[in-house]
This record gives C-alpha cells, structure tokens and sequence, in this order.
C-alpha cells in the first residue's frame, strides 16, 4: 500500500497512528473552558420558552397572545402553529416567547390561550389488532427470497417461533438541542448551534431566513452529543432566529430536558413474530418474519431483517408501519439496526436452544451467511469476544442450575455497519514560525474527532499531537459532512492525510535546495526535517518552517480522493455477562464484552471510548430506557431523567474492550465507528438473561416486572 | 417559575405567621431539593416562600442513651450519617440514607424535608392533582400504573409515599414535633401520613401553617432492624418497593416485630399482618417466608402492578433475615 503517494504509513513507521492518546480538549472540557452552545451568553441576550401541545393530537382553532405580550419583560412572540394546524404529538410547539429572563418567558407561554378540538390518538403500537382497527398500519412491500414454505415444511427441518419486541427511546442528549443566534447585520445572522451539521445548517437557515448562505455562519465548537438527532435547524432554529430579528436582540433558545424528549427524537420501535428454521446440524434454512413497528405519524424505515446473516437462501419478511402519536422519529446511533438486531440474534438464539447448540458454535457455523465477506471478521471477533468473556468456563445450556435465586447467564450477539468516510475538505497551513493549523467544517459530537484530526496532521508532518492546530466547528471553514452514519473520521482522516501530505511536501521542496537535496530525498520525523537515510543531514522542524520567510505553506486535501484511504464495511461481535435474582426480576450486568473492528484506528484510546460509551447506552436501552405513553392523554408520562431510567456507573459491570487491528484490518484503511458498538448490546445482554433463567423475556427492556412475568409463564417464578 | 415572595426568618414563631392557614399560598423551604422543582413545573404556585434555614434550632442531633434520639427536622442526610451516635445505635438509619444514591441529595435533603417531600407519581408531577382523574376516571388505575399503590388504593390518590427513610423511622417508633400557631404538638410518625380523599387535602397531616421540627426516635437496646429495597437500578432512582424491619427477640423467638413498607401504598404502609406472622415464631427463612406471603394477603394490585406483589413478598423475607 505503500505504493501510492498518500497512502497511510506502514505499522512500523507509525508514531501516533493507533496509539493510545488522550482527546486534546480534554482539559479544556474538564476545566469548564470549553464553551458548549448551552454556555454562550452574549450582551442583551434574550431567553426563549415555548409552549407546546397538551394533546397527542388536535386541531388548533385559535392561538390568542395579547395576554402574554402584555408579561413584563416579554419582548417577541412567534407562532409556530396557525389555527387550522394539527399538532401530532404532545409537547409539538405551538409558540415562541423571548423575554429577558428564562422565568419571564416561561410565565408568558402560559398565558397564551389555545382552543384545540381534540382528536383521536394512538400511543401504544405494541397491539398491532388495535393499531389496525385504528386505521393507523400500512403494509410495507412483501420481501421475498427462495422458497420458505417448502424449507420450513422439510422434515429434517428444526423450527423455532417466537415473538420480540423493542420499544421507543428517545436519545436525551446531555446537552439539549438548541441554537443561540444573533443577527450580526440586516441579512447576516450567526448561529451557535448544537449540531451534527455545521457545514450544511447555514443554507438551512438562509433558505428559512430568505437571505443568502454566505451570510450565515454557523458555529458549534464543542457539543454534548446528538446521536442523530442534531442534523437539522429545527422549528426551534427558525422560530428564533425570527425572534432575534423581530426583537433586534440575540436570543438563546435551547429546549427544556422535558420538551427534549418529548419532541426532539424517537428511536422506532420493532415488534416482529419470527420463524427461523435450521437443519439439525445448525445450517440456517429458511426465515419467516411478521414486524411492525412506530416512528411516529410517519411511516419508519422497515427493519432490516433476518440481520447480518442477511443470505438465508429461503426467506419472507412482511413488514407493517404503525403510524402514532408518540413523537417524530429521528435516527438514533445506527438506525434501524438495534431493532433488527435485537428481534434476529434473539429468535437464532432461541433456534440453537432449540437445536440444543452452543450459540457460539451456531453463529460461527452460519457466519458466511453475512455478506461482504465478513464471516471470517466475525468468526475472528467472536473467538475474541469468547475468549475474553471466558466462554468456555462460563456459558452452560438455558437455565443456570446453580441453587438459589442468582442465576448466571452468558449471551451474544453480532452486528455490522457501514461507515465509509463522507465528502471532507481539509485545509493544513504551515508558517514560517512552525505553526500548523489544520480547518475543516466538521464538528466533534464528543467523539474525539478534533484529536484524530490532530493525530492524522502530526504523523504526517513527523510533529508531536499539540504542534497541531486544529480548527473545526465554524461554517467559515472548507465544507465538510455531517457527522451522521458513523462516516466522519473516515471522513476527515483521509482529507487530512491527503493535505498533509501536500503541504509537506511543499515544505520539502522550499528546504531541500539549501541542504542540497532534492524534495524527494527528505522525510519529516520527530521533529525534524531531514534525508531519508541520512539523518546528520537535517533542519528541526522550526529551523526548515523559518526558511518560508513570508509565504506559507496551505494545502486542501479533499475526500474522496487519491489513494484508498479508507473503506466501509464492519463487523463487531458482542458477550454480554449477567445475574439474574429470579426472585425480584432485577438484571445485574456483570461484564459486556465487545470485540470491534473498524479498519486501520487513528486514535486507539477515542475509539476504546467510543466503545465503552456505546456499552454503557447499550446497557440503558437494555435493562431501562423507555418512552412511557399515558394511555389516556397520550402525553409522555417520563419526561425526566427520574423516570426515564438511565444506567449509571454502578449499573453497567466491568466493560471489556478488544479493537481488531493488524493484517486483515489495517489494509481496509478508516473506517466509522460510531454507532457499530451500540447495536448488539440489546439482543446480548436479552440472550443471557434467556441463558441464565431459562427462558426468554421477549421484550426489552429487561424490567423486574417483564422478567417476572416470563418467569410465571414458564411457572418457575420462585 | 411564578413570581414570589420570599421570606427567611431566624424562629420558629415567626415562620409559623409567614405561613399562611391555607394550603397553596406558602409553602415551607427546608433543603429545596423537591420544592424548587414543582415550582419550576408549576405544580407547586405558592405566593410565598418561607425558608426555614435561619432557624438555628430546628437542626442538630441529640442522643439520650436509653431514652431516645431527637433530631431537628433541618438536620441533613450527610450529617446524620456523619454522627456517630446515630451510626452506632441507629445502623437501620444509616442503612435507610445510604441507599439514596444521590451525594447532592444526601448533601442538601433534610431529614425534616424527606418526610414531607410530594408524591412522585407523573400524574401528580405533570399537574393532574393529588386525585388525578380524567373525566371522572381515576387516572392511575385506568392508565399507567405501574409504580402505583397496591394497598390503600381503591380512591384516585393512589400513587405511593415517596420517602425511602420513613418506614425505617416509623419502625423504630419514631414521634414527629409540629409546631403552629397554637404552639408544639407530638404525634407519632406515622400520623403524619394520610391519604387524601378531596379536593385541597394533602397527604400530610401538617397544617398549612405548621412546621416539622423535630424527629423523635426512641433509643433501646437490642432491636434488630433492617431495610431491604428492591432497586432495578444501582445508580440514583427510587426504589421500586422496600421493607422496614424492626425485631425484638428472646434467644431466637420473636417477641415483637414491626414492618413497615414503602412505595407500596400512599402512605408508609404498615402490614400486620407481617407482624402477627412473626410474634412468637423462631427466627429462621421459612418465618420471614411466612411473613412475607402474610404481608401481601389482602394486596390489591392494578392493572399494571401485579409485580410488586412479589416484590414485596421478596422485601419482606429479606428486611427479616437482614435484621436476624
């Protein structure tokens, strides 16, 4: 690979290239310097409250705000609802209030009189007879592949139905959605933005504003999260920035913690009932699936399933969309696949039971099954994943034995993604004083993509990490991809490599006269500038960017581009460890195990991290999370984080990580890794506990009460 | 938040004439850990807020040897756990507080605040009221109950009592002071807690001009006592039903017992039943068993809560056996 001229550097030539680094804001984050779109405040800023629909669904006849513009300190108001509109979803915002104080505004939306006519809701899609009889299900297109009747009539056929079920979370991001904006001249609006899209939001909001794209700038320099939530500039972006202009004020509008989970995002749910068929040595035959599922009042994207081992030869899947009123559904870290996940790797966990098969042997058995070759990555990660999960001494066949109500289980679960880099602009300048700043207009959700930026610039130019520069979170820079689909630092390594390349070698052409030398007979390392070779013959890397005088050095590197930098396509298998107390229910996680690929790794600590993250929220939507609908208002009943059950330290157990690397992954160059970990916690940690207790809880998540109840249906509730 | 007033007196008696004799014009500010957050949600709309942080006698904690433990009402979670008076006779206190798992909570929560903080029910904390109903449907039974009562829950105010510390304390035969207009008043713990049947009723027996200022805790010697919780989480959250145990025992005979539970009903739910089961029975799993199936004889679970049936047959037995 070392062929090509920006190729990645080999593994012995690599200094920082997957090494452990610490994320270079790291300090200016704890020390609270790091300035989140929630800290900015500017000079007679004004707070925006809005006010949002009781009802799941209504008709708003009329919106009266003379009251509340009379408020003391109240300084806009701005409809985002007409009479005539219907609102979908309790908590839908029907209008905005700028005041000086974050209580005078809230005060105000209360004196804002609606008259809704009220309207038929539904918010619980689990019964899919009711959501039919509702009028509210569409059948998606029939998918079809071979010959399922006649592989699940065979008589050497063993057969497994089941019913699984994932219900609607929301992402709650730690920081919640919102901008700060402030016009800056009559047709000059700036945006602080929490987003996941600094590149793209400006033509957003010049299009709503009705002014042109370069005069909107966008800034996110710091963001707590937004896990596909974040992409757009929301009612709440263009309501504002309304009320900036009509008040001549900035304003800061950044939804409440319960409005966020009211309206800022669903993940859909999935319920399916399953057939899967195997023949008697475990070879996987035929699949048959009945789903549905809600992302709101829209139809959802039907579930990918039978997932990952996608290539059954004889299949059906029949999918159904339930259209509600619990939210707007908005992707959530890998959308789709945790539901398909879930409802696949738990009705194949239940076949090999059935088959009376070690899940381990029976998913390495139908790993060819997955498509683009990645049955040997898998059969790789699950060797790993079982090694380090210590497989053999603890799995045992459903129901731990063991007397007494703690009972043990192990499970296990595999997933894959794409995450192939998206369009990336890099801009590296190099000065005459040794500076190196590297721009892009991409943004880092918390992922650690400033530091991989930082690392992909040094390891090029032979600099420690802090020589570096990095400069991203601001519309003003080269256009760069939203940072959705696992695709931004196959995104911004690529780029960056590719100027780096350039602009050293432009440094390389403007010192090599003086140590008489051609360009191409040097070579940038620790520190220095020297020839290949010949290490006597050199300038520090001060003493080579003096010689610039006044020029500088500037390169753009773009990707795509020359050179495979990066691919897609990612396996990643999962163990999870749990013990169950069979006399109250409650699951206890005791170690997740993840083995992750995700190509050649810049930065092996963020990545680590992002792992151990994806775990610890695998872990929540598990065992906790839920978007809990009141039955008779059709409001969220769990709007907070009380009720709406996060895992905390304590809740999680140990976190095991392994990242593949080496022969077989480096090759594949960068590839994504966000949203791969998250996927296979679910059908992980539910197919341990089946292990443990005997018996499969079909739904998550893994409550006392659904753990009981599956207890008492196999009548060996304690 | 609604505009209002705030007043910060230094005695007691002049707290009691900020305090207004109607429920919902004032209310009384101890840790703020609960209050702020229904004024922020506009569940709680008071006029005026009167704190009760400058009244230097409402806190400390007192050791009688023998005779009892009193502690004033302001006295916070981290201090009594600091005490080592409390830690050494009251280990079921101590047990009780270190199970909210909330440093800030623990660090700013008065004991006197725990026992009067509000229901936690969403219909309550959504602003349905005390007695949610919905077109004269009780909201609770007819819609999303599962951390509902399943005891005293045949009315609308069937959502449970939140403190996590007060069976421990009504147990342990604990007296609360009140202080009002006609002067101080002791009653027992449990009297405090009440359920509401109408409209303007609370679920405290405080009137709305009255403060807590004091827990009275009788101290003697060998009680055994434990509180058992059954959490679905370790990380802070309520649990989802817990068991206070109190045991007096001759050799391995039981001579007298006390069970309290919590989260299971709209007040500390004392269960009887429980107790009959243990008086005279030897200590050992099939009497705690026995308790425990006694303490749910006559539960009348919701819809969605049938659960916690089981979850406190679980509690009981291992409040028991904790304290044994």
């Amino acid at each position: 690979m070392a062929s090509c001229k920006y190729s990645w550097p080999a593994a012995n030539e690599r200094h920082l290239i997957g090494k452990r680094i610490s994320r270079i804001d790291g300090p200016a984050k704890s020390s609270g310097r790091a300035k989140y779109t929630l800290d900015i405040n500017l000079p007679g800023m004004l707070f925006v409250r809005s006010l949002g629909s009781p009802y799941a669904h209504a008709k708003i006849a009329s919106i009266d705000t003379s009251e509340a513009e009379k408020m003391p300190r109240v300084k806009g108001i701005q409809l985002m609802k007409r009479a005539g509109d219907e609102v979908q979803w309790a908590g839908d915002q029907v209008a905005a209030v700028a005041a000086e104080t974050e209580e005078a505004a809230e005060d105000a939306t209360r004196k804002i009189k609606v008259e809704y006519q009220e309207l038929p809701f539904l918010v619980n899609e689990a019964d899919l007879n009711h959501a039919k009889t509702a009028g509210r299900t569409r059948i998606a297109t029939q998918e079809k592949v071979g010959d399922p009747d006649k592989a699940f009539a065979d008589s050497d056929a063993v057969v497994h139905e089941g019913y699984y079920g994932i219900p609607v979370i929301v992402h709650c991001c730690l920081e919640p959605h919102g901008h700060v904006l402030q016009w800056t001249g009559p047709q000059n609006l700036r945006c602080y933005s929490s987003t996941q899209s600094v590149s793209t939001l400006p033509s957003v909001f010049a299009e709503a504003m009705n002014i042109p794209a370069n005069n909107v700038e966008v800034i996110s320099h710091y963001m707590g999260g937004g896990f596909g939530s974040k992409f757009s500039m929301d009612l709440w972006g263009s309501a504002g920035a309304q009320l900036a202009k009509q008040t001549g004020r900035p304003v800061k509008y950044l939804l409440q913690r319960a409005e966020e989970m009211e309206v800022a995002g669903c993940r859909p749910s999935g319920f399916a009932r399953i057939r899967a068929a195997a023949q008697k040595d475990g070879t996987l035959t035929a699949w048959e699936s009945d789903c549905w599922g809600t992302g709101g009042p829209s139809p959802s994207g039907v579930l990918p399933i039978p997932y990952v081992l996608t290539n059954i030869p004889n299949r059906v899947r029949n999918h159904t969309f339930v259209m509600t009123n619990i939210g707007p559904a908005r992707a959530w870290r890998a959308p789709n696949h945790p539901q398909a996940c879930l409802l696949t790797m738990s009705a194949l966990d239940d076949l090999a039971d059935k088959l009376k098969m070690d899940p381990l042997q029976f998913f390495m058995k139908n790993a060819d099954l997955a498509p683009e070759n990645l049955g040997k990555v898998y059969r790789e990660e699950l060797q790993k994943a079982a090694e380090l999960a210590e497989w053999s001494k603890y799995w045992h066949p459903r129901g731990d034995k063991t007397p007494g109500h703690l009972k043990r289980g192990l499970g296990l679960s595999i997933h894959t993604w794409g995450g192939r880099g998206h369009v990336s602009n890099c801009q590296v300048t190099i000065e005459a004083d040794g500076s190196v700043t590297c721009e892009l207009g991409s943004q880092d959700l918390g992922t650690g993509t400033r530091t991989v930026i930082a690392i992909v610039a040094a390891e090029t130019l032979g600099l420690p990490v802090d020589a570096v520069k990095v400069k991203i979170g601001d519309s003003r820079y080269p256009y760069d991809g939203s940072s959705g689909g696992s695709t931004t630092v196959g995104g911004v390594s690529p780029s960056t490599r590719r100027a780096a390349v350039d602009a050293r070698d432009q440094l390389f052409a403007a010192v090599a006269p003086g140590l008489g030398v051609s360009a191409g007979q040097l070579e940038a390392v620790g520190g220095r500038i020297q020839v290949q070779g010949d290490a006597s013959k050199s300038l520090t890397w001060k003493q080579a960017c003096r010689k610039l005088g006044a020029r500088k050095v500037q390169a753009v590197g773009k990707n795509p581009g020359e050179c495979m930098l990066g691919s897609s396509g990612v396996g990643g298998a999962q163990i999870a460890d749990v013990t169950v107390d069979t006399e109250t229910g409650v699951v206890k996680i005791n170690r997740m195990v993840a083995a992750q690929d995700c190509g050649l790794i810049i930065d092996m600590k963020t990545a680590e991290s992002q792992v151990y993250g994806a775990l610890i929220m695998g872990v929540g939507y598990s065992l906790f999370e839920e978007k809990v609908m009141d039955p008779l208002t059709g409001r969220m009943l769990n709007p907070n984080m009380e009720y709406y059950k996060f895992a905390g330290i304590g809740d999680v157990g140990e976190l095991v990580v392994h990242m593949m690397t080496g022969p077989g992954y480096d090759e594949r160059g960068v590839i994504g890794l966000g949203e791969p970990p998250v996927i296979s916690p679910g059908a992980a940690i539910s197919n341990a506990v089946a292990n443990a207790i005997g018996v499969r809880v079909p739904s998550l998540p893994l409550t006392p009460e659904r753990v009981l109840a599956a207890l008492e249906q196999k009548g060996e509730m304690a | 938040m609604q505009p209002f007033e705030y007043a910060s007196p230094t005695s007691r008696s002049e707290a009691v004439r900020l305090l207004s004799p109607r429920w919902g014009e004032t209310e009384a500010l101890a840790g703020g850990t609960d209050l702020l957050g229904l004024m922020k949600d506009y569940v709680c709309t008071p006029k005026r807020v009167v704190s009760l942080k400058r009244i230097a006698d409402l806190r400390g904690i007192h050791l009688v040897p023998g005779k009892e433990l009193r502690v004033g009402a302001m006295t916070t979670y981290r201090e009594l756990t600091e005490n080592e008076s409390v830690r050494r006779h009251f280990p079921v206190l101590i047990q009780a507080i270190e199970r909210i798992r909330s440093e800030q909570l623990r660090n700013m929560g008065s004991i006197g605040g725990g026992m009067l903080q509000r229901p936690r029910d969403w219909y309550f904390r959504l602003g349905y009221g005390l007695l949610p109903e919905k077109d004269g449907q009780a909201m609770i039974a007819n819609g999303d109950n599962r951390y509902a009562a399943i005891f005293g829950n045949s009315g609308s105010a069937s959502w449970v009592s939140p403190s996590t510390i007060a069976p421990a304390l009504i147990a342990l035969g604990a007296r609360a002071a009140l202080y009002g207009p006609r002067g101080l008043r002791v009653i027992d713990l449990d009297r405090l807690f009440t359920t509401p049947a109408q409209p303007g009723e609370r679920e405290h027996t405080l009137r709305p001009n009255e403060i807590l200022t004091e827990i009275i805790v009788p101290h003697r010697e060998g009680i055994r006592s434990a509180v058992y919780e059954v959490r679905q989480k370790e990380a802070s959250d309520y649990p989802l039903v817990l068991a206070a145990v109190t045991l007096e025992l001759r050799g391995r005979s039981i001579r007298s017992a006390r069970v309290i539970l919590g989260q299971v009903a709209p007040v500390p739910w004392p269960s009887h039943e429980a107790e009959s089961a243990l008086v005279g029975k030897t200590l050992n799993e099939e009497t705690a068993e026995a308790a425990g199936e006694a303490a749910v004889t006559h539960a009348t679970p919701l819809s969605m809560n049938r659960y916690k049936v089981q979850l406190t047959r679980v509690a009981v037995k291992r409040a028991i056996l904790e304290a044994a």
